[in-house]
């Protein structure tokens, strides 16, 4: 027990450390010379998986070929860490900060908020503004400022192993009933489960509420709206793939399993974004990379719907390489960039002009997705917006068990937003 | 903490003269301000000694304390205090609202809630960790074949770094990939949803926590227990005693020094015992394994912004309930006639 307190000290103090190494020496470049070059230390903070990173780091390095005086420190940080991480470091006075951190479409409003972001109107990173496609720049949004430059942009759809569909005779489902009926014939021709809900992430309950005609609030008249009747129709709906078995679920380590069980072929569809392509077709099941189908995300009651997600990059406040990190922040959403990640990870540009690219257009995944993402649902951009997902998530592996009632889960999600949210919400 | 540290040393600084100089002060009417004079002049080295401690305890758990406290009675969070982002330097503005945060958490079902599975944990933990721990105790200090090698392999779970052996047993616990599931599903059992049913992921995280705990126990226990001296056994032994009365009879009493001590920082570790439950379950599934520090943690690192003012409060009512445990334990003991 002794040894926990020592064990917790070692993390906080290696964690401690790390930042600091990683952003040692961040700032200490200059600022543009004389000839109006750019030189000194862009320190990176990426949060791209593992599946990602390889091409990630390859592609922060080539800003080096632009700008040869510059040097390009390229961190990877796990998603999940990155924003406690990030405000841990910027908070505390900023040594340790990054230069430039690939931020979650949600965090922007938060650290915008907090004034841990540059403004980013009428800097070369943001250069050629009407070229981004609208909803991405809404994400980047906060008070009438731009705080960040889109670099990706994705939405759920619906992943499913072609094969496994024919054997069962069935056509991908296009809501949750006929979601549930696939289920039923594939469990009995192959055996197998139909489809793998996540139940430790509240992203993946976007699409039910949302299929219902719902919202967790309304951002307009300042109410929060999740304890309506659609967002308990959410609750429910999901619950009943899992207590009727056509979904598999787990309250821990959902994105692993989740991934092993599509990967190994013992699950037939999952509900996942652009991110989760590369990593899906490493497994034993898309051994043929074309047995893997995308298709929307099922519709509700009400009619089909997946939440806007998506990375931007944000510019630290406190760089002390402001110039630098702007035009690395512009190189990063280029289009060439952009295309690259395409080509190689089927991530979805946030440039319209990207899209006209051969090699992007003719990915038969950007095709889906670019339509999907176009329906896409937009999510509060608030400050508070990451945080609404914490209440979800603490009710939403009970409801998918069957250990709280749909209606108990809305309220008391909706009770906490109340909590979160300051001001005159209702 | 502070308090325990310092008083050894009182009177060691004043072993000579603390009896003679308190009378002194007392009886002849000297002016304190002079006392101190003289105990500094006399006794300068060991203040000297002394101060490095007093600074950095006073730095590293002192300040914070003060400064937590101090925020559990404004409405800081991260978006109004004060701090400065490289050449923008933004002023505080949170307010002080007096108790208004703990009439909050006391009002709310949520901290109740916290409370009572917080406390089952702890005791469950704690006495199962004793008794486990107790029991091994007793068996190794018997003389066997291969004594050493059970002692040092029971030990084993303490040399490794918590986060690793929680990590592990979360592979371990995993309800589609885990061994566990594995093993039974070799024995024809049903798989068990150890983490992600909330009755099974409590009984989960006190087995981990268990399982880091014994070692301790074994330890400190296995050091009292050598230190009871074999005589007694011997007499009892000769006047008939059976081995349960010998356990009950000398065992028991003459651990009460090491075993009060041990259950007292047992209790206290466990129930704030951040690591298993954090990296075990997030407090999950749902909230159903969240004890009050997880919570806490929740409040001042999870949401957005980050509510250091609520955290705060959540922290000075985890230690007040840590204080007036470890006042009620001290004084039932020292009923018993045990002085500590």
């Amino acid at each position: 027990m002794r040894r926990g307190i020592a064990a917790t000290a070692l993390v906080a103090a290696m964690a401690l450390a790390a930042t600091a190494c990683g952003g040692d020496d961040g700032g200490s470049g200059g600022d543009k010379k004389s000839g109006g070059k750019l030189s000194g230390t862009v320190t990176y903070w990426d949060t791209s998986n593992e599946a990602e990173k390889g091409t990630y780091k390859e592609l922060a390095l080539g800003f080096a070929k632009k700008h040869p005086d510059v040097k390009v420190n390229y961190v990877n940080v796990p998603f999940g860490e990155a924003l406690a991480k990030f405000k841990n470091a910027a908070g505390s006075g900023g040594s340790g900060a990054p230069d430039v951190l690939r931020t979650e479409v949600a965090w922007t409003q938060d650290l915008a908020n907090i004034g841990y972001l540059a403004p980013l109107d009428g800097t070369p990173a943001l250069a050629n503004q009407s070229d981004y496609l609208p909803k991405a720049l809404a994400g980047a949004k906060f008070k009438g400022k731009t705080y960040a430059v889109p670099q990706v942009i994705d939405t759920l759809g619906l992943f499913y192993n072609k094969k496994m569909l024919k054997e069962a005779g069935v056509q991908p489902p296009k809501d949750w009933t006929e979601l549930k009926a696939a289920a039923k014939k594939i469990k009995e021709k192959t055996g197998k489960t139909g489809l793998y809900l996540r139940g430790d992430d509240a992203y993946w309950y976007l699409p039910f509420i949302y299929g219902e005609g719902g919202d967790l609030l309304d951002t307009g008249a300042k109410q929060v709206t999740i304890d309506d009747e659609p967002g308990v129709k959410a609750f429910a709906a999901a619950r009943d793939l899992v207590t009727s078995k056509a979904a598999e679920t787990d309250a821990t380590d959902g994105w692993d399993n989740m991934q092993n069980a599509i990967k190994n072929g013992d699950v037939a569809m999952t509900i996942n974004g652009p991110w989760a392509i590369e990593d899906t077709l490493a497994g034993k099941a898309f051994k043929d990379k074309s047995n893997l189908g995308v298709v929307p995300v099922p519709a509700g009651s009400k009619g089909q719907g997946a939440p806007q997600g998506g990375q931007n990059l944000t510019v630290y406040a406190g760089s002390k390489n402001l110039d630098a990190s702007y035009a690395f922040a512009q190189y990063m959403s280029s289009p060439e960039v952009q295309a690259k990640t395409t080509e190689k990870l089927s991530l979805l540009p946030t440039r319209t002009s990207v899209y006209s690219n051969k090699s992007v257009a003719a990915n038969p995944n950007v095709k889906f997705f670019k339509a999907a993402v176009d329906k896409a649902v937009e999510r509060p951009w608030i400050p508070e917006g990451n945080s609404l997902f914490q209440a979800i998530l603490v009710q939403f592996p009970n409801v998918l068990t069957g250990k709280t009632s749909p209606e108990k889960a809305a309220k008391s999600a909706g009770d906490a937003y109340r909590k979160l949210l300051k001001g005159d919400w209702k | 903490m502070a308090v325990d540290t310092s008083r050894p040393l009182d009177p060691a600084a004043g072993a000579k003269g603390a009896r003679g100089r308190g009378g002194r002060v007392h009886k002849d009417g000297t002016p304190p301000p002079r006392g101190i004079r003289n105990a500094l002049a006399r006794h300068w080295y060991a203040w000297a000694m002394v101060a490095p401690v007093v600074v950095v305890i006073g730095l590293i758990i002192g300040y914070p304390l003060v400064r937590g406290l101090y925020l559990s009675l404004t409405d800081a969070n991260e978006a109004n205090v004060e701090r400065t982002i490289g050449i923008n330097h933004i002023p505080a503005t949170y307010k002080t609202v007096g108790l208004d945060n703990f009439k909050a958490i006391l009002e709310d079902q949520v901290f109740w809630d916290r409370l009572g599975w917080t406390v089952t944990w702890t005791v469950c933990c704690v006495a199962l960790t004793f008794s486990i721990g107790l029991g091994l105790a007793v068996l190794l200090n018997r003389r066997f074949a291969g004594r050493t090698l059970y002692r040092s392999l029971l030990i084993l779970p303490w040399a490794v770094p918590a986060f690793v052996s929680v990590f592990a047993w979360r592979l371990l616990y995993n309800e589609k990939n885990g061994i566990l599931n594995k093993v039974l599903d070799g024995g024809g059992i049903d798989a068990v949803p150890w983490l992600n049913d909330p009755t099974m992921a409590k009984a989960s995280v006190i087995a981990v926590n268990i399982w880091l705990g014994v070692p301790f126990m074994l330890v400190a226990l296995l050091g009292g227990l050598q230190s009871i001296p074999g005589e007694l056994y011997e007499a009892a032994e000769m006047d008939g005693a059976s081995p349960w009365q010998r356990f009950r009879h000398i065992t028991l009493p003459g651990l009460r020094s090491v075993s009060s001590t041990v259950i007292l920082l047992s209790t206290i570790w466990t129930f704030n015992m951040f690591p298993v439950i954090f990296l075990l379950t997030r407090g999950g599934p749902g909230d159903a394994t969240e004890i009050l520090v997880t919570y806490a943690y929740r409040l001042s690192f999870v949401n957005s912004p980050r509510d250091f003012a609520g955290a705060s409060a959540w922290g000075v009512l985890i230690l007040l309930i840590l204080m007036l445990f470890a006042v009620v334990y001290r004084r039932s003991l020292r009923k018993q006639g045990e002085v500590w």
